[in-house]
């Protein structure tokens, strides 16, 4: 975060002297509507894609055996909160659809050669929104530096801890109905995130190179679009089932579906995140204990 | 720390290899430091697994995850040079790391900061990290406090440290560090113990820039956002700091009971209004590590004390910080997350089972002669120790004696002592009383003007504390005052000072050689 932190001061002095030109300074130039419009602002940049070449995949997330039972989520020492939710909230680390596919799972362009050093442009703010005490949505992704805006629509504290291994995280409070705005510099897959205060609260954020991710939806489905054709590896990635990656053909104005499926035997998967990082390997000095 | 020092130290530079010439000077210093000083708890890699990693609560630091918690950058940056090397000259108060501005030369201090970048790949990406602007001070005044007050409420530090600061918020058992460890809320009533410094500066700074790699948050962000004043965030750090006394509780040897005036009645309650009267002393308990199963976690650190008699009766009221009256369902993942990672595991499973907060109060069973009082360690079989032992699953409290751990007896009938606890807010506070004479020979008589040996052992069940595994104090001293008393209570404190700091040493250095022994 800190290489962006540098970056975000350049470019609010660039969005400074945008304004002062303009001639409509004196706007709130707070953290968050500064960056945000900065992001926007530095990146007035054509997509790299020409769409005449270009294809789709989509396709959904299948899942095999009995939904494990998830824990209901014990709100009554945050009666805003609990109040919010018609129906007992649920623990969301497994959400199995009705219709028998799975919900939450990230899916994205792991590999692609075509899309291999291709600049994109940063799409405008992500939302992450805290309501009734839980993230919504649960699992996201966004592109390297796009802005994420943290919403707390509860009105009580919540503090956004997140920790990722790839870059710098950081640990905020909100103790109000406010919006933080996040990016993060670096391709991880995935930052986890959670609330201290409400152990219950998680959250993870796929952060990727390029504008090729997808999360499967309440019936299961993702799709990836305008994609330059090439073979290409998607890897699916789910918080408790782990990961799974398939190759796929893009064809010019085609769609190729694909089908991931993840089964209730998987529970035990390794699920990448967070990988340790390697301890640093300066030259080794003979043992001298 | 010092003891392992010099001499080892000095054979280890000599025999060290050639060929180090490839490493840049300062680095081989560092190195050597480091592995020397540091890497039995950080781990050589700094990765936070050395060997006696498993032996504290919270854990060595992970070098490689470059999380510092005590900085003056903002949440997420690096910390600066001189944030490193305040954290090894002052050490983490409160937790197993230690401070080292007497133990390393300068030299070796900075390579150290030097070499610690070293194990995380975030260092080189930003060689100067840039501190926050944090301003200094605003005054202090009862206003200000009570509008520090009115935000600690409405921002809700509450919920991980409680309502009175005492680390019991609602939050507070299931805080998990970002290794995964369980993490308590800090205690705000007891200062001394904060990583970052006791002063409000140092708690402003916290909050500014929280504490990274724990669940502490920053407060920054809130005053980006415009929905608080710096003020206001100086008038919480003011409020927290008021939460502690003013002074760090010196070591104090003696536990005046206050003389009652004719006619004034003795307090047999925690909420009586007489002791507020009478000036607390504080007492430090440590970890019980000498006789097995041996406990490194200790969540009692220290107790305060106050007593008062009337000539007749003694009442001595034990208060001490605790998030939770054990058992408590809430708590037992807390509970079993702890007992399953604490180094040794030297308890048998049915010593983890559900278990009441406890206390107990020791005296020798007789006056010693002298200044020879029976071993801290419950007595032994030459000068046996009377006890008084309270749980909080129990409305009683039982006087009970001993020779030695293991040995414990407690008398089933004729209790003289009588006792009323009562847990709120995070802490227990628990009265005792008793006769100043009593019938039965076995237990001691209380005699005014005379130092009465006085130690106390403390458990908190919830963190997997009960039998040998708990905190104790070394031998103090309850003085009960004659009615002619300004000069006794001056007179023996001296005589009393030395041998009862000569008993913290003991203490200290029982825990000294275990602490050796297991990274032998
Ligand atoms: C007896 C074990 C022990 C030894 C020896 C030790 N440490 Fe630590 N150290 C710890 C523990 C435990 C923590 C974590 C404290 C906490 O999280 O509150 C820590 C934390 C730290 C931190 C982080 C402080 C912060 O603000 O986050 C630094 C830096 C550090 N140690 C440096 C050193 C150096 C340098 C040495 C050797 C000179 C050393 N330590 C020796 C146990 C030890
Ligand atoms: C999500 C839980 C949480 C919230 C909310 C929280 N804290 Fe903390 N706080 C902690 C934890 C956990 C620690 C101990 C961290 C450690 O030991 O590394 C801590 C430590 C501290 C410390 C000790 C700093 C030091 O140098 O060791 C202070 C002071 C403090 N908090 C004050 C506050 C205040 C004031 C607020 C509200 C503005 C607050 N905290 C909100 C969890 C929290």
């Amino acid at each position: 975060m800190f290489v962006l932190g540098k970056n975000e001061k350049l470019i609010s002095v660039t969005l400074l002297a945008t304004l002062v030109v303009v001639g409509c300074g004196g706007g709130d130039s707070s953290d968050s509507a500064g960056s945000s419009s900065a992001a926007s602002e530095a990146t007035v940049m054509e997509n790299p894609v020409d769409p005449s070449t270009a294809g789709n995949i989509s396709g959904s997330v299948a899942f095999e055996g009995s939904a494990p039972a998830m824990d209901a989520i014990d709100m009554s020492g945050e009666q805003v909160c609990a109040d919010k939710h018609s129906t007992a909230p649920m623990l969301q680390t497994v959400v199995v659809n009705d219709n028998g596919t799975l919900s939450n799972v990230f899916v994205y362009v792991k590999e692609g050669s075509a899309i291999e050093g291709m600049q994109f442009p940063t799409p405008s703010a992500a939302l992450l929104d805290q309501d009734g005490c839980v993230y919504t949505p649960h699992v996201m992704g966004v592109m390297v530096d796009q802005e994420i805006t943290i919403r707390n629509s509860d009105g009580l504290l919540h503090n956004i801890n997140a920790s990722p291994t790839e870059q710098r995280g950081f640990n905020t409070s909100q103790p109000f109905n406010m919006e933080t705005s996040q990016d993060f510099g670096t391709p991880e897959v995935m930052v986890p995130l959670r609330c201290d205060v409400h152990g219950w609260m998680t959250a993870f954020v796929g952060v990727v190179n390029h504008p090729y991710h997808s999360v499967s939806d309440g019936s299961g489905g993702f799709s990836l679009s305008t994609l330059p054709e090439g073979d290409y590896v998607v890897e699916a990635w789910h918080e408790q089932y782990g990961t799974q990656a398939q190759t796929v053909t893009v064809t010019a104005g085609g769609t190729t579906d694909i089908t991931f499926t993840f089964s209730a035997d998987m529970a035990n998967a390794v699920v990448p995140m967070r990988t340790p990082i390697d301890p640093h390997d300066h030259p080794l000095v003979t043992d001298h204990q | 720390m010092a003891i392992w020092g010099g001499v080892a130290f000095a054979l280890s530079l000599a025999m060290m290899p050639l060929g180090l010439g490839a490493l840049q000077e300062d680095e081989q210093l560092g190195k050597v430091t480091y592995d020397r000083w540091c890497s039995e708890c950080h781990g050589v890699d700094g990765d936070g697994t050395g060997s006696a990693a498993g032996y504290m609560l919270p854990r060595p630091r992970d070098f490689t995850l470059a999380m510092y918690n005590i900085r003056t950058t903002a949440s997420g940056d690096l910390p600066t040079d001189q944030d490193l090397l305040r954290a090894i000259n002052m050490g983490a108060p409160g937790t197993a790391m230690p401070a080292w501005d007497d133990v390393l030369t300068e030299a070796e201090k900075q390579a150290l900061v030097q070499y610690l970048k070293t194990f995380s790949r975030f260092f080189p990406l930003d060689e100067n990290p840039v501190p926050l602007v944090l301003g200094s001070p605003t005054g202090v005044s009862e206003e200000v406090i009570a509008e520090g007050r009115g935000q600690y409420e409405a921002i809700e530090c509450w919920k991980c440290h409680g309502d009175q600061g005492r680390g019991d918020g609602e939050s507070a058992a299931t805080l998990m560090d970002d290794t995964g460890f369980p993490i308590a809320a800090a205690d705000l009533t007891e200062n001394w113990f904060f990583n970052g410094g006791a002063d409000v500066e140092d708690i402003y700074r916290a909050l500014r820039t929280g504490l990274d790699g724990s669940p502490m948050p920053n407060f920054s962000d809130v005053l980006n956002a415009g929905v608080m004043t710096d003020e206001e965030l100086w008038a919480v750090a003011h409020y927290v700091r008021s939460l502690a006394p003013e002074d760090t509780p010196g070591i104090s040897e003696v536990v005046l009971a206050k003389l009652l005036t004719e006619g004034a009645e003795l307090a047999t309650s925690f909420d009586d209004q007489a002791w507020e009267e009478i000036e607390g002393t504080y007492i430090p308990l440590v970890g019980q590590i000498i006789v097995k199963p041996r406990w490194f976690d200790p969540r009692v650190d220290g107790v305060w004390v106050k007593a008062m008699h009337n000539g007749d009766d003694i009442s001595v009221l034990v208060s001490w910080s605790d998030p939770n009256n054990s058992p408590d369902p809430l708590w037992s993942d807390w509970k079993s997350q702890v007992t399953r990672i604490m180094e040794p595991r030297e308890a048998a499973d049915n010593e983890i089972d559900a278990a009441p907060d406890q206390l107990v109060v020791q005296f020798p069973m007789q006056m010693p002669e002298g200044m020879e009082r029976p071993y801290f360690l419950k007595g032994d079989s030459r000068r046996p120790v009377y006890l008084w032992e309270w749980k909080s699953d129990r409305q009683t409290a039982l006087e009970g004696e001993a020779r030695g751990v293991g040995t414990e007896s407690f008398q089933d009938e004729g209790q003289d002592v009588s006792v009323k606890g009562m847990h709120s807010d995070g802490q227990w506070q628990v009265v005792f009383t008793r006769p100043l004479l009593t019938s039965d020979e076995n237990d001691l008589d209380f005699i005014t003007g005379e130092a009465i040996p006085m130690s106390f052992f403390a458990w908190d069940g919830d963190n997997g504390e009960s039998g040998n595994q708990g905190s104790l104090s070394s031998w103090y001293f309850l003085l009960l005052e004659e009615p002619t008393s300004t000069k006794v209570y001056v007179a023996p404190p001296i005589a009393m000072l030395i041998a009862g700091a000569l008993g913290f040493f003991i203490v200290r250095r029982v825990q000294k050689r275990e602490m050796e022994s297991f990274r032998s």
